[in-house]
């Protein structure tokens, strides 16, 4: 188990340095000079040799590199944002935990939706609630987040607040937004992988020895089936992070999505670097987890991996 | 074993020569003839992909009408400048924010521009989208994947690769290349392109792993057939029923992107239309004026939950094995 683990994390360190590589060298052919972004045109050329010798902007791209590389790894710096004069590390502290706490609502949401919908819908397959379900579902991941949210803050202009961070009541909206895709991918997942499971022998084997329908779907086949689900979920925080953009940005949530479009709207490039690096490592490491936990539950996982 | 063999074919000589007796020449003719015909006509027919995707249309209702949903959208929006007489961009603000009327069936938006007709030119934008990013990346996507699950030694760089790009979120890493290259509608195609390779690699090396042990692959390395022929000759044929599908599952994602960067403000840019780009400009207007929010956005969901359904279809035809 420890050696399983051991690897998968290993295996995730050069695809963060090569996370961390591919945003740099992008954004470092980026034309536009970062000192004329922070201080305006009418800079001195005295400051602009000032400042180019600290940040290192005379140096070629890829010393610059390893410098950022050392501070990121060593001490977590990501610099300082061009403008709004303040460190990036510390923004993201800042903007962090309000897109957690939008993106674990809307992933609870989900579930509650999600699961029970899709157990519905393998239970009585092909019924009129089965289409219904389905339908609501696929119409979850095919609708563009933003339609449904501005849909949704024509209704309820009044009823509920519609853009801002300042209570808990504020999330409801966002959350629904953010987790209707989440819920439509949980409920089909669910299904399908619910509707294999009640073909398998040991369900049949339940039912021959005349125990209750409902016992056998939730006692029996349910724990099987929801082996994918478990991992879709962890697969989730990456698109929960990605619908946070859209969402933050449509209701004004100060969360890390809003902060990277601020960041490409200013061309802010620290804080768009320090954005993207951190979030994709929030999903790297929530990917790890996943595949951890993964193959704790399901030992053949990890005996396949091993070979 | 050999006296059992030799006892079974004397049994079939004698059979054969006491029918022989009985019937003249020509009533054996026919009789062999009439067997074939039966034969014939209870042979199933092969599975070739173009039975499937037939039996997918007679058993998935759905299917089959998502499939002439999206032929005539597409044909309305190719001939867009035959069915509208308006200018997509003309400004007229004497008829600014008109709600759906007989004269502007959708409406007129806040520059008083007739929105069916941008909806028209906006589909345009969406077609492009979904079809060349998709069809640019899932070449990459098989080229890359075939030669990382058939050549091993390269197998390591490309899958660490992909696993980079697939590491984003994507909306972030094509936002990061819109802003890097600029953003034009091209640039857009540039982006998902990048970005879409990497699932498709995923999936069609994790193919031509389990294909490559299968004994027709092996008969051809064995006669000396060259690696490349054998990649897109033996092994690209049996993944395409599942590169169809895929393809059709991609096209949604692309397009769904595409509207996503247009509402962040990096896609496409005004004054040409694209639904992302209308649902976006309707933000002011929402309330006084939802039409300008409600038509862009039927379209975009009309067209990829079209496709959506298409895509499952043909993958329930095609691969029941792909449902996971």
């Amino acid at each position: 188990m420890l050696k399983y683990i051991a690897k998968r994390v290993l295996v995730t360190i050069p695809v963060l340095i090569g996370v961390v590589f591919l945003i740099f060298v992008m954004l470092s052919v980026v034309p536009g000079d970062p000192l004329t972004v922070m201080m305006g045109e009418k800079i001195k050329v005295d400051v602009i040799e000032r400042l180019s010798e600290t940040m290192h902007l005379n140096d070629p791209w890829y010393i610059r590199f390893v410098w950022y590389l050392r501070d990121v790894v060593l001490h977590g710096d990501f610099g300082m944002s061009y403008k709004l004069m303040r460190s990036v590390s510390s923004l993201i502290a800042n903007a962090f935990p309000k897109t957690l706490m939008l993106a674990v609502t809307a992933a609870v949401l989900s579930w509650i939706v999600g699961i029970p919908a899709g157990i519905v819908s393998a239970v009585r397959k092909n019924s009129l609630v089965d289409h219904l379900f389905m339908g609501f579902a696929l119409c979850g991941v095919s609708i563009p987040a933003f339609s449904v949210g501005m849909l949704l803050q024509n209704i309820f202009n009044g009823i509920l607040p519609v853009s801002g961070f300042a209570s808990p009541i504020h999330l409801i909206l966002p959350a629904m937004v953010l987790g209707w895709n989440a819920a439509g991918t949980i409920a089909r997942l669910t299904r399908s992988s619910l509707l294999e499971v009640l073909e398998d022998d040991y369900i049949r084997t339940a039912r021959a020895k005349g125990l209750a329908p409902l016992p056998v779907i939730l006692g029996h086949a349910l724990k099987n089936s929801l082996l994918p689900v478990i991992t879709m979920m962890a697969i989730q925080i990456s698109s929960l992070l990605s619908g946070a953009v859209i969402t933050e940005t449509l209701f004004s949530i100060p969360g890390i999505g809003r902060l990277t479009v601020d960041a490409i709207n200013g061309r802010d490039m620290p804080l768009l670097q320090g954005t993207v690096i951190f979030t994709t490592t929030v999903i790297i490491a929530g990917n790890l987890v996943a595949d951890i936990l993964y193959s704790v539950v399901d030992p053949r996982i990890r005996v396949e991996g091993g070979k | 074993m050999a006296t059992f063999e030799q006892a079974a074919s004397l049994a079939a000589r004698l059979a054969v020569d006491s029918v022989k007796e009985q019937f003249s020449p020509q009533e054996r003719l026919e009789a062999v003839q009439k067997i074939e015909e039966e034969e014939l006509q209870y042979m199933p027919m092969p599975d070739t992909m173009r039975t499937k995707i037939l039996g997918m249309c007679r058993e998935n209702k759905v299917a089959a009408v998502s499939a002439v949903v999206l032929a005539v959208m597409a044909l309305v929006i190719i001939f867009a400048d035959k069915l509208t007489v308006y200018d997509p961009n003309a400004i007229n603000l004497l008829e600014r924010l008109q709600p759906p009327s007989k004269v502007h069936w959708c409406g007129t938006d806040d520059l008083g521009r007739d929105i069916f007709t941008r909806i028209l030119y906006g589909g345009r934008v969406s077609l492009l989208v979904g079809v060349i990013p998709t069809t640019i990346s899932m070449v990459i996507g098989i080229v890359l994947g075939m030669v990382s699950g058939y050549i091993r030694q390269l197998d390591a760089v490309i899958m660490r690769m992909a696993d980079i790009v697939l590491a984003f979120p994507s909306i972030v890493l094509a936002m990061v290349v819109m802003y890097t290259l600029g953003a034009t509608t091209s640039n857009i195609f540039i982006a998902l392109s990048m970005i879409g390779w990497a699932g498709t690699a995923r999936i069609v090396r994790s193919q031509t792993l389990s294909l490559r042990e299968q004994e027709f692959v092996e008969a051809a390395r064995g006669m000396g057939v060259k690696k490349w022929t054998i990649m897109f000759r033996h092994i690209l044929p049996n993944c395409l029923p599942s590169l169809i599908v895929l393809f059709t599952l991609n096209i949604p994602d692309a397009i769904l992107s595409e509207a996503n960067l247009s509402f962040l403000g990096v896609g496409t840019q005004p004054p040409d239309s694209s639904w992302g780009l209308m649902v976006s400009q309707a933000r002011t207007f929402a309330v006084s004026s939802p039409w300008m929010l409600i038509f862009p956005s039927l379209a975009i969901l009309i067209m990829v939950l079209a496709l959506n359904f298409l895509g499952d279809g043909l993958r329930d035809a095609v691969d029941p094995h792909m449902k996971k």
